[in-house]
């Protein structure tokens, strides 16, 4: 009896395997039928923040922060900061570009808050840890998409981000003070996933600017294609000093930012000279 | 075959226990109807597919739906039925007819015992809250 | 043969029943966690990985450790590991289960495990990682099942098994590899990132593991008439010297790079670590005790004289564990988010319920090591009765 008891566990439980394997392999093959992305033309979306537009208490940056968190019903944990989500936020300059040690710029200049958010970088490695694509690049924009339904929770992405850009959710969101009523149609994500700023797809679907951007009535942040060479974005690039978060790593972001350039001096120190300019700015 | 007595007196009982919800059914009340679905507010008599496909095939749209519209970026669906345009959105669309979703959707989720999670994250309506 | 775990003393018994109760109390924990998040651990938005994946770095370190026993044997003809090989098999299965199992609890939505399967990613380390952990758990299965029911029926083993024990020889060694290479191709994480991480995962795997084993032979030994042989625990006691030496030769090397370069994004994490940043320092005496049981283990295990006495044996095996706990198990996840991609310093302690379900795991690996060795002393005939 023993042997055969042996053989008929053993005969258990390859059937087991056998038939959870090979439903596993009829899903697969289900889930490959995807559908072909759409043939768009290939964008390449950026995102330029023009800093010598912004000063320390703007009223601007909560207007911008509030946008993007209220239109995806971003939760904000304001008493617990260990458990805080956030897609777009302010950090002193000094802090978002902490490696370069400006130690005789003066205060306000280190302390001009910089809007911070994901690089969508052209050589992301977020896309490249994520064991289930969850996130990946958009071919047709340049996006750096989030699927919160396929998302296991890993937090690998967030490790890789050099740049602190994505959010985990630690508990549920909707348990958050501002989301006990929810006024947008935006889904909520649920707790065990990371989300980030998307460049708002959903708005980009329809046409729109980014809710960030759209705040900005005086091109303080500027949204645009780098693959067509008359966007503004493009003209910004050419015409303006721009640097970008940790370039040095080469995961390419695509967040650019101006920093002062001498002709803009006048704004904020009238008595200094500059020489051979005109004064104002382009 | 040793200790016959033993291993058939736990085979009973284990047969009994695994088929318990079958007898159980049985034995109890009659299951109430099945529940009556309200038609859309609107006046709306079309949906985006045949009401009898909706009613077998509805959780397989929307994960078809789910997957085109976040990671193909393609939004409009083409009824096999009516040929119309939809939108991809179970607030938007599904939810903007089917406006009261404790009547419709939950009323025969509990009946057949399902919970869906797409709640926790998709944002229900002003009105049918 | 499974069923001579299920008989045995007061002792073992008691044992088990010890193990079940602190199990239970963790997986409460753990479904604690399951409904309300992951924000019951000490987790933050800058410290996303901490106890328990610094746990899973330690024990696969552990579970690669089997190749130290595994190689000598049967690719060199070590007749002295000849009793050894089913000890250190039977140590890795439990140790890649622990590993799975702290992966598991780390995950924000552990429902969603398939997918990694469902949607495998050529790219992606993680997805290596799952297979390469997987393989080794399904070969060292297939290894010892067979191996064991030889030695049972007085067979040598199948013929075609012997290609399967030679294929996870380099698969150990790909096991640890996979693991660092999380770690190790992160530019955004300049502590992690550097050549050596992989060699470094190595070294302390092949110390700390065989330490291990050494330890359980020895209890082994005692609660059974195996004895594995002086021949073979003082061959293993080397193979620890020279893998702990080659190891505190790797931290000297990483210290000098990081320290002689000046460059303040390397220095920093090692700074937090020994010394403390900003005030934060709470892993400092942590760190300063690993160092110095490093020392003091390679003092015992180099000199031969108390490396070949028995009592000086444990106590160095004990101090290498120890140390090499510390250092993978606490300091290297966690000084990798230390200072954040801002360089501001973050605190990360683990909770109590974050310890408690460690601990679980802990256990229910204990308990699968417990009921493997009791089969395979049982199946020798060397228990002793109680």
């Amino acid at each position: 009896m023993k042997n055969s008891r042996r053989g008929f566990l053993k005969f258990a439980g390859l059937s087991v395997a056998g038939v959870a394997g090979s439903t596993a392999v009829a899903t697969r093959t289900r889930a490959s039928e995807e559908h072909e992305p759409p043939a768009t033309e290939g964008k390449r979306l950026a995102l330029v923040v023009d800093l010598r537009k912004f000063t320390k208490d703007d009223a601007l940056l909560d207007k911008i922060t509030d946008a993007c968190h209220r239109v995806h019903n971003v939760p904000d944990f304001a008493d617990d900061p260990k458990n805080e989500v956030k897609w777009i936020w302010t950090e002193d300059f000094e802090a978002a570009f902490h490696s370069q040690e400006f130690h005789y710029l003066r205060e306000d200049l280190k302390s001009k808050p910089t809007l911070l958010l994901c690089n969508h970088c052209d050589n992301p490695p977020c896309t490249r840890v994520c064991p289930t694509q969850a996130t990946w690049k958009r071919a047709s924009d340049g996006v750096v998409m989030m699927d919160w339904h396929r998302c296991i929770g890993c937090r690998y992405c967030i490790v890789a981000c050099p740049y602190g850009s994505r959010s985990f959710n630690w508990k549920d969101p909707r348990k958050a003070p501002n989301l006990a009523e929810i006024t947008s149609t935006y889904p909520t994500r649920m707790r065990g996933v990371v989300e980030k700023c998307t460049f708002c797809d959903e708005r980009l679907a329809r046409g729109e600017q980014p809710a960030c951007v759209e705040v900005c009535d005086n091109d303080e942040m500027v949204f645009g294609d780098l693959n067509d060479p008359d966007s503004k974005v493009r003209r910004l690039l050419a015409e303006h000093m721009t640097i970008r978060r940790k370039p040095g790593l080469g995961t390419q972001p695509e967040v650019y930012y101006i920093v002062e350039d001498p002709r803009t001096l006048q704004e904020f120190a009238p008595a200094a000279e500059v020489f051979g300019e005109e004064g104002g700015h382009a | 075959m040793y200790d016959t007595g033993k291993i058939v007196a736990g085979l009973a009982v284990f047969v009994v226990l695994a088929t318990s919800p079958l007898w159980y059914n049985a034995l109890s009340a009659a299951p109430p109807d099945a529940p009556e679905l309200p038609k859309p507010a609107n006046g709306s008599t079309e949906c985006v597919e045949a009401t009898e496909f909706m009613r077998t095939n509805h959780m397989n749209l929307l994960d078809q739906w789910r997957d085109t519209v976040v990671r193909d970026d393609v939004r409009t669906y083409t009824s096999k039925l009516s040929g119309k345009t939809y939108t991809m959105s179970l607030t938007d669309t599904c939810l903007g007819c089917h406006t009261k979703k404790d009547q419709f959707c939950d009323a025969c989720h509990t009946y057949a015992a399902v919970d869906p999670y797409c709640w926790g994250c998709h944002v229900i309506p002003e009105e049918a809250q | 043969m499974l069923e001579k775990a299920l008989s045995g003393s007061r002792a073992y018994w008691s044992w088990i029943f010890v193990l079940l109760m602190i199990i239970g109390g963790g997986v409460a924990c753990w479904f604690w966690q399951f409904s309300e998040g992951l924000t019951i651990t000490g987790l933050s938005r800058d410290v996303v990985w901490g106890l328990y994946i610094a746990q899973f770095t330690f024990l696969v370190g552990v579970a690669a450790s089997a190749v130290m026993v595994v190689l000598p044997y049967y690719l060199h003809d070590y007749k002295a590991f000849a009793k050894m090989t089913i000890l250190g098999e039977f140590l890795a299965i439990p140790a890649v289960i622990m590993c799975m199992l702290f992966i598991f609890v780390d995950m924000g939505m552990p429902n969603r495990i398939l997918n990694v399967f469902l949607y495998p990613t050529l790219h992606s380390m993680m997805f290596w990682d799952t297979v390469a952990l997987g393989g080794y758990l399904v070969l060292n299965i297939v290894i010892s099942h067979f191996t064991l029911s030889s030695e049972r029926r007085d067979e040598p083993p199948p013929r075609w098994l012997k290609p399967i024990i030679l294929l996870s020889i380099p698969w150990a060694v790909s096991i640890h590899t996979v693991t660092a290479f999380l770690y190790a191709g992160l530019g955004g994480r300049p502590f992690w990132l550097t050549a050596i991480l992989a060699p470094r995962f190595l070294a302390s795997a092949f110390a700390a593991g065989p330490a291990i084993l050494i330890l359980l032979a020895f209890f082994v030994r005692r609660v059974s008439t195996f004895d594995p042989g002086k021949q073979a625990i003082d061959t293993l006691a080397k193979i620890v010297t020279y893998a702990m030496t080659i190891n505190v030769f790797f931290v000297l090397m990483e210290l000098f790079t990081a320290l002689y370069s000046g460059i303040p994004e390397h220095v920093a994490h090692f700074q937090f670590l020994f010394m403390g940043l900003d005030g934060e320092n709470t892993l400092a005496p942590w760190m300063w005790a690993s160092s110095i049981l490093a020392i003091v283990s390679l003092i015992v295990l180099i000199n031969p004289k108390t490396r070949g006495n028995y009592t000086w044996l444990r106590f160095g095996c004990v101090a290498v564990v120890l140390s090499l706990w510390i250092d993978k198990g606490l300091g290297m996840v966690i000084a990798g988010f230390v200072p954040n991609p801002f360089g501001k310093v973050v605190h990360y302690w683990p909770t109590a319920p974050e310890f408690m379900i460690s601990i679980a795991i802990y256990a229910i690996g204990a308990l699968i090591l417990t009921g493997l060795y009791k089969i395979a002393l049982e199946v020798r005939g060397q228990l002793k009765k109680a």
